[in-house]
């Protein structure tokens, strides 16, 4: 009776020890991941494009090169990565509570996600807007005629939201057939269940490609919202949040510099004093985040710049074939800027 | 009341330590508080991370606007409406599946759990099949099933099913006509209730006289035609106050009328048919628990096969039905959170991924989801208890 009892007490602290030990236990995301020898990526659950493993099993898309950027930062080495594929609930109690380094997952930045859950958005890799993709047999050509249509949406996003209010805005109804994986809404679209896939165009374009015939769906003009994707990184650490956002940087800066992973060992010996800084020749701008000097030149050669990331991934060389639009650097009409390296 | 023989009669009263009961009474006393120190410790460590993390916390989320939409609701609910009301929403539907579902399944399991012991070889191994089937079946896969399989061969809406053009039938779900009630309706459901008050009295009447004379009347019956008859002859003599709203194929779909979801039957299909199974084995058991000598006794009596089942066999035999049954009841009640799978807005789908996802407020959302299944769980527990409770034998 009596040892029984003792064991009890005896596990109850224990147990509070272990509790304990966690909540000290915040050291920094950039000594954990060295000591686990990789870093652990967030990455949606089969996305092409963005992330999604292609026929080999390998993990390919722009939302995985920044996980490949982080690791190539880091360690030296992009194929450093543990990618840890969530879906839109998952995501982000994953990230809270430690189970992946960053979320690298096609994740809209708003006030709520960064004011109150914890976490910081680490950059834009994607800009875009929700549509609406329809049955060409509806005979729809625009969004403004879809008033009591049925539409399927995936749980947990902000599509969700922002649908809800285009509907309202504009004076219509709708039934929302709300589905947990992009891969059941895509099923409820082919099944009839709805009239209207809805989703960010990207994705859209991405699932359309998988329809069993994708020439019986057309992706409506409009686009009705706002959604910035990016990286997101939990608040609290500095330091990573740094490694992040400075891995995105990076490639913009590199893009913008005229420094591609095929020309980027001759840049090594270019005159000009930002490719120099940039490239770890002049100064040493890792420092301060805990990284080699040559962060930024390792990042580049193993992943590419932004723009060939961008074509290779979603644009012209792939077969989402989506324009570089507003994606295209501030130089050539578009709004993707990075701070200098300075 | 029996005294305990003191096991010192004489001699000093011994020390606290050597008395059994104290000492176990000291040693829960320090448990509980060690239990209770440990969680306050673990609320308190929660609460330290949380706010060290950034991570708001609270529960004034709930009166926050929601923003999204949600496909069936048996409240007033809009985009507009609160993260509060989108609980309320999703506990009506899981409610809603939930007792639907009892009571589906248990029709069902009673007649299946009875056909199996039917002596008509066919009937016995139909019975049979249906269990082993429906039993061994992931329900999951079920769900699917009836969802994605039988779904897929439903007409879209412009070519839908009709019955005499007013109940239609497509991919989108069921529509049947509304009935929409006109001023002086109100007599309807108040002869109703008359009938039914009538029935009570009527039936227990019965009961004392069959007790005190020993004969007896199809009280049964003529309460079934006084519940039907009297509002029915009110409802024609007041000229039929009502108006059915009739579906009509506008645009994408069909308006008016009330609108079943395929999300809803699938649900509630897969969930009564895979538990009617096992509730169809509990049936059995039960009735095989009871001695044969009474069902030859019975007929000895001359009773007719109907009565011997429904007036020996079965009455003695809920006796040990019933236990099991209500764990049935409990896990189809909590299988229903299985609707997220097919996007049927229950409790788990609307408010422990939709609303906890938007707000990001994880701790809260799923203690109040855990908070009402184990309320709902608890009620049904106790209800059942106390039913068997009533129908156990009564030793005199």
């Amino acid at each position: 009776m009596l040892n029984k009892k003792n064991k009890l007490v005896l596990l109850a602290t224990a147990g509070a020890m272990v509790l304990g030990a966690n909540s000290v236990a915040q050291a920094s995301t950039l000594d954990d991941t060295k000591n686990r020898g990789a870093v652990q990526c967030g990455v949606s659950d089969g996305l092409p494009g963005f992330s999604a493993p292609d026929d080999q099993g390998e993990w390919q898309g722009l939302d995985v090169d920044v996980c490949r950027a982080v690791a190539a930062a880091v360690f030296g080495d992009a194929e450093a990565v543990r990618y840890i594929s969530l879906n839109a609930v998952e995501r982000f109690t994953a990230l809270q509570s430690g189970e992946v380094d960053l979320l690298s997952r096609n994740t809209t930045w708003t006030t709520t996600r960064d004011t109150t859950l914890g976490l910081n958005f680490a950059g834009v890799n994607f800009y875009d807007g929700i549509g609406f993709m329809v049955n060409t047999d509806l005979g729809v050509s625009s969004s403004t005629e879809l008033d009591g249509a049925a539409v399927c949406v995936q749980s947990g996003t902000t599509t969700e939201l922002n649908v809800a209010d285009y509907f309202r805005a504009n004076g219509m109804t709708f039934d929302p057939i709300v589905f947990d994986t992009s891969e059941q809404t895509v099923g409820g679209y082919e099944a009839g269940r709805c009239d209207v896939l809805t989703s960010d165009t990207s994705q859209l374009a991405a699932l359309r490609i998988q329809l069993s015939d994708p020439d019986g769906s057309v992706i409506l003009p409009e686009v009705i919202s706002k959604e910035p994707l990016g990286p997101v990184v939990r608040q609290g650490d500095d330091q990573w949040f740094n490694i992040v956002k400075w891995s995105l940087f990076a490639m913009l800066n590199a893009e913008e510099m005229g420094i591609t992973s095929d020309n980027v060992d001759e840049m090594l010996a270019s005159e000009d004093p930002d490719i120099a800084r940039l490239l770890g020749e002049d100064g040493n701008y890792g420092q301060g985040m805990g990284l080699e000097a040559n962060w930024a030149y390792n990042i580049i050669s193993q992943v590419g710049n932004y723009g060939e990331s961008y074509e290779r991934n979603v644009g012209m060389d792939s077969p989402l074939q989506i324009e570089r639009g507003i994606n295209a650097l501030w130089t050539q009409g578009g709004i993707q800027y990075a701070p200098p390296i300075r | 009341m029996s005294v305990r023989p003191q096991a010192h009669p004489v001699g000093p009263k011994p020390p606290f330590w050597r008395d059994r009961a104290k000492r176990a009474l000291i040693f829960q006393v320090l448990l509980i508080a060690a239990v209770a120190a440990f969680l306050l410790y673990i609320i308190g460590n929660t609460q330290a991370n949380l706010a060290a993390r950034g991570i708001t916390t609270g529960f004034g989320f709930l009166s926050n606007t929601a923003g999204f939409g949600i496909v069936q609701s048996l409240i007033d609910y809009s985009s507009q409406s609160t993260y509060g009301r989108t609980f309320v929403v999703g506990l009506l539907n899981t409610l809603l599946v939930s007792a639907l579902g009892v009571v589906a399944a248990t029709i069902i399991g009673f007649t299946v759990g009875i056909a199996r012991l039917s002596p008509n070889w066919l009937i016995a191994r139909l019975a049979n099949a249906y269990i082993e089937i429906f039993r061994n079946i992931p329900l999951l896969l079920q769900i699917f099933f009836w969802y994605f399989a039988v779904l897929r061969t439903m007409p879209s809406a412009r070519d839908s099913l009709s019955l005499g053009e007013v109940v239609f039938l497509n991919v989108r779900g069921l529509y049947l006509p509304e009935p929409l009630f006109e001023s002086g309706f109100g007599l309807i459901p108040l002869t109703l209730g008359i009938a039914v008050a009538a029935s009570i009295a009527l039936v227990v009447w019965n009961k004392r006289r069959h007790e005190t004379t020993g004969k007896r009347f199809p009280a049964g019956w003529i309460s079934l035609g006084l519940i039907l008859g009297l509002p029915l002859m009110v409802l024609v003599a007041t000229g039929v106050p009502v108006t059915w709203d009739v579906p009509q194929l506008t645009g994408f779909n069909f308006r008016g009328g009330i609108t079943i979801i395929p999300e809803f039957l699938a649900l509630w299909l897969a969930l009564s048919i895979y538990t009617a199974s096992f509730i169809a084995e509990i049936v059995r058991s039960g009735i095989q628990a009871i001695s044969h000598g009474q069902t030859e006794a019975a007929q000895a009596l001359s009773l007719p096969r109907n009565l011997v089942l429904r007036l020996v066999v079965v009455p003695q035999a809920m006796r040990v039905i019933i236990p099991p049954l209500t764990s049935q009841y409990l896990n189809l009640i909590k299988n229903s959170s299985l609707a997220t799978a097919i996007g049927y807005p229950d409790l788990v789908s609307v408010f422990a991924g939709t609303t906890l996802n938007q707000t990001g407020q994880a701790i809260e959302v799923i203690a109040m989801t855990m908070a009402v299944y184990l309320t709902i769980s608890l009620l049904v527990s106790m209800f059942m208890n106390w039913f068997n409770a009533r129908v156990a034998l009564v030793e005199r």
